[in-house]
């Protein structure tokens, strides 16, 4: 309390912080009345942690529903009270927010799943599974936008990906040429948004939206006219299947979740390696981020501010369009009507939560996957929360992030504006 | 090294902002270059850096023709520039800023700013400036930033070194140490030119003196000549630099401003607990070193500061938590500190631009639609008025030099009936004879019996125009004075000197 007293002190941060650490407190009071008391006595909760052949720690762990809930509501109230206590300390509360939310969760899971069976790796592996698009999504949206020009034609690079790639492995049999095509259909649709937006200064979000109906009027006319007919030669590609990568593959939990996966799902984490070193080590990272933020001052010292900018759209349109390959031959090798299903603009809300960072964006990435899984998973155990809800997360949290509830988010200054020289005066 | 440009013409639409410009620096010597707003100084400049391209006309490095299509050129030709507006990246550090565009890098690409951070503070060492290479600039005050312009054209060996207004937003004490590394680097023998408004610092450096008006060269002068004779041949008639100030009576108290505090919006105070008195045919000046507040302070009389405490009363009716609208019908008239971003809609005519502020009244107003024939025929009273200079008053607000804006700013503030005048850097930028037009039309408002409350980082300012001057350091009003002040003492108190 000597804390919340103390809040006209802090800085706008810390209070922020605050807040947001008393809201979790409050869900995890609730938590504890609601479903730590208000649960069938005997009921039980079973958490799952095998998946596949990996050295086995635990099979399962079975848990009081009752008990469970009570247990991590105050585990969830302990960890937010600590938080609150290291942020008026001004130290680093990352690491109790994590356990605070982690216990919240748990505390959930043990309620809404009593009686039931919680596969818990499986549900991660799931999360991370539908998680791929958006990291991929993001990191192009970062690529773009870190140099100033706002990519919203995500979601037309992710679906042009997956309908080059699933047509041309189903044309050749080939998923290695799928894999090919892919990066080179989203660079295409970065290719128009390049040239408009960079050399005809078109609006660039107009811009973006009228690529997306572009794609996806082109995908559905030709899946009506060519994949439904001739199915058998046009939509029937092989898939990639997965690699387990050698003894962390085996690792118990962590192992089937990460290593043992599609070959797309590694190009991801060496993408989303090289793009967070590239960013903030080495000199075309530097002249990103300068381009994005003051290009008047970038081209004052030589750098030619659009012809950096059309290279960093066109990289977008690589990445993205390699993520549009995982909805075909990164699963199940066919392609169907819209089946990016919007996923380009949640990897948008993933880039803005996450602060427009590499890892701000992945993490944002995860937590809407988890979401979107979690809703999957409690359905098809039989509790009825409205999908709609889960599916809303991405959303409310992207609300949140703008609105400064986690601290402040700030685009790149030159975001979406577009540069031509006219001198200074 | 010497810079020689010949013939250079430049044209926007239908303005000619260069008309056939000759100049030339030599070997270890300062020009200064004088002009009106709009003259084509910074045209010119930029022109020479690469970052614009000139319609004709040839550029000569040491006598030998260069060909200066991208800053890259110039750099590579031993050009440097600091830009009238400052070209540093915010959010980068001090190093950042400074290797951006000349980045070494080692293995796997990697940035490798050891040698560049070396040269940096061996430099910084030698001219004496204090710099932290890991400072991320948009922490630091301005006339450090300044520093980290001259750094960096300094740190690519720049033996032409342009500076454009590079004391604008100096304080005294910085301008000095500013001058005093131009004249190192000029016996070092870099050739240097070098752009101000400011007449005393002008005839302070310079070797020769260039004057442009309208796009052309109209005359050169010695640092010897007064700074009238500078100021005539730059406006092309005389020009009164010391405004004159009658003896006057001072009326009854019109502003009263009582423990007044202001803070940002994450509760930090940035001005604190201030009272003040402002009379009827009195100027009260706030003078201070930018960022000490004074911009809160002017912006909250007509409640713009949203986290405002005290209070504040204008002939005994309280301001504080009135609407703007409001606030300026009880009598004020604003200049606000930056007039393209907040005095004017830059894309909106000229005319409309006159009565943003009465759009809703008669006779501008009938009913809900606005009667652009009354709009058009008050634009061209105020115009004449206040001389306006414009090819026509349905022209953008974006076309006139910065003169011209201010007084299209001052054009519309004056026009409602006012007991107070508000007037935050109302002369920033502006050369000479618009000064002399602005300082005229403030002491006519005090003359006529009302309160004027100036706020200025200009001594020069503040001196001409204050009968009473309150200094504003941190947050707070250190001082009030009177207006025989030494400009030493004035100096001193802005720096938060109190002996
Ligand atoms: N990019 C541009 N497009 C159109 N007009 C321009 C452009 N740059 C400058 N001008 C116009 O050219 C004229 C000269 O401008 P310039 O900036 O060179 O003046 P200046 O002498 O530097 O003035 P100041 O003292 O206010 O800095 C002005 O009328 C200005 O409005
Ligand atoms: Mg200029």
């Amino acid at each position: 309390m000597k804390n919340l007293i103390a809040m006209k002190s802090f800085t706008a941060t810390q209070r922020r912080q605050t807040w947001l650490h008393i809201v979790l407190f409050i869900i995890a009071l609730f938590e504890l009345k609601a479903f730590g008391f208000g649960n069938p006595a005997n009921a039980k909760t079973t958490f799952g942690f095998t998946l596949a052949k990996e050295w086995v720690l635990i099979h399962t762990w079975i848990i009081g529903s009752a008990t469970g809930s009570y247990l991590f509501s105050i585990i969830a109230l302990i960890a937010a009270v600590v938080a609150i206590t290291l942020i008026a300390l001004k130290k680093r509360a990352g690491l109790a927010t994590a356990v605070t939310g982690l216990a919240l969760m748990m505390g959930f899971l043990c309620w809404a799943a009593a009686g039931k069976f919680i596969p818990l790796t499986g549900m991660l592996q799931g999360s991370l599974l539908l998680a791929v698009p958006l990291v991929f999504g993001s990191m192009s949206g970062l690529l773009s936008e870190r140099s100033g020009v706002i990519n919203i034609a995500i979601e037309g690079q992710l679906l042009a990906g997956a309908f080059a790639s699933g047509v041309v492995a189903s044309l050749t049999h080939k998923s290695a040429l799928g894999l090919l095509v892919a990066p080179l259909a989203g660079a295409l649709i970065s290719l128009l948004l390049a040239t408009f937006a960079i050399k005809f200064s078109v609006d660039q979000v107009i811009l973006g939206f009228v690529l997306n109906v572009l794609v996806i009027g082109l995908t559905d006319f030709l899946y009506k006219k060519l994949l439904i007919p001739y199915q058998t030669t046009w939509n029937s590609g092989p898939s990639f299947s997965r690699i387990e990568i050698p003894l962390i593959g085996k690792l118990p939990i962590i192992g089937p979740i990460f290593f043992n996966q599609t070959l797309i799902v590694y190009l991801m984490y060496l993408i989303v390696v090289i793009i967070t070193y590239s960013l903030f080590k080495t000199k075309w990272g530097l002249r990103t981020r300068a381009v994005g933020e003051h290009p008047t001052a970038a081209d004052s010292v030589g750098i030619d501010v659009n012809k950096l900018r059309f290279r960093n759209v066109l990289i977008a349109g690589l990445v993205s369009g390699l993520g549009g390959a995982y909805f075909t031959i990164g699963s199940t090798g066919s392609f169907s009507k819209e089946m990016t299903s919007g996923a380009g603009f949640i990897a948008l809300a993933a880039l803005i939560f996450g602060k427009w960072t590499p890892m701000g964006a992945v993490s944002a990435a995860l937590l809407f996957g988890f979401a979107d899984n979690l809703q999957g998973t409690l359905s098809i155990i039989g509790v009825s929360i409205p999908s709609e809800f889960m599916l809303m997360v991405p959303y409310i949290a992207t609300i949140i992030a703008v609105s400064g509830l986690v601290g402040r988010v700030r685009a790149p200054k030159a975001d979406g504006i577009h540069y031509s020289r006219g001198g200074s005066h | 090294m010497s810079l020689e440009l010949k013939g250079i013409t430049k044209s926007f639409g239908s303005l000619l902002a260069n008309d056939s410009i000759d100049l030339s620096v030599g070997d270890g010597e300062i020009l200064a270059i004088l002009g009106e707003n709009g003259a084509g100084k910074s045209t010119l400049m930029n022109i020479v850096y690469g970052l614009l391209q000139p319609d004709a006309g040839e550029i000569r490095v040491n006598g030998q023709l260069v060909s200066i299509n991208e800053p890259s050129d110039a750099l590579a030709a031993g050009i440097g520039m600091v830009h009238q507006h400052f070209m540093l990246i915010p959010v980068f550090t001090v190093l950042e800023n400074i290797v951006l565009g000349h980045e070494a890098t080692s293995k796997l690409g990697k940035l490798d700013l050891t040698s560049a951070r070396a040269k940096l503070l061996a430099l910084a060492k030698d001219f004496g400036f204090v710099i932290d290479p890991d400072a991320l600039v948009e922490s630091l005050p301005v006339g450090v930033q300044q520093r980290v312009e001259i750094l960096k054209a300094l740190m690519y060996d720049a033996k032409v070194l342009i500076l454009d207004e590079p004391t604008a937003v100096l304080t005294p004490q910085e301008t000095d140490e500013l001058l005093e590394v131009i004249r190192r680097l000029r016996t070092q023998g870099t050739s240097i030119i070098f752009i101000s408004h400011k007449l005393r610092e002008v005839k302070a450096i310079a070797n020769r003196i260039s004057v442009i008006r309208r796009g052309k060269v109209v005359g050169s002068a010695e640092p010897s000549a007064s700074q009238e004779e500078l100021a005539s041949l730059m406006v092309g008639r005389p020009v009164n630099l010391a405004p004159d100030k009658t003896p006057h009576t001072i009326g009854e108290v019109i502003l009263h401003v009582k423990d007044l505090t202001i803070s940002d919006a994450t509760g930090r105070a940035l001005v604190k607990d201030v009272s003040f008195d402002v009379r009827g045919g009195e100027v009260l000046a706030i003078a201070g070193v930018q960022g000490n507040g004074q911009s809160e302070l002017a912006q909250s009389i007509i409640n713009l500061e949203p986290h405002v405490v005290g209070s504040m009363t204008l002939e005994g009716r309280e301001l504080v938590g009135m609407s703007v609208h409001q606030s300026l019908h009880e009598g004020i008239a604003f200049i606000p500190e930056s007039r393209e971003l907040d005095g004017l809609i830059s894309s909106f005519s000229i005319a409309d631009n006159l009565i943003l502020d009465t759009h809703r009244e008669k006779p501008y107003a009938k009913g809900i639609t606005l009667s652009p024939r009354e709009v058009f025929a008050e634009a061209e009273v105020k115009a004449k008025e206040f001389d306006i200079r414009a090819q026509s008053i349905k022209d953008p607000a974006s076309s006139l030099s910065g003169g011209n804006k201010q007084k299209v700013v001052l054009a519309r503030e004056l026009s409602r009936p006012v007991k107070l005048l508000v007037a935050s850097q109302p002369t920033r930028g502006l050369d000479v004879g618009s000064i002399e037009f602005v300082h005229e039309r403030i002491l006519a408002e005090r003359d006529a019996g009302r309160a004027v409350l100036l706020f200025s980082t200009e001594l020069d300012e503040v001196l001409a125009l204050a009968d009473r001057i309150a200094v504003m350091y941190a947050g707070k009003i250190l001082a009030i004075v009177d207006s025989g002040v030494t400009r030493e003492k004035l100096g001193l108190l802005m720096a938060g000197v109190v002996e």
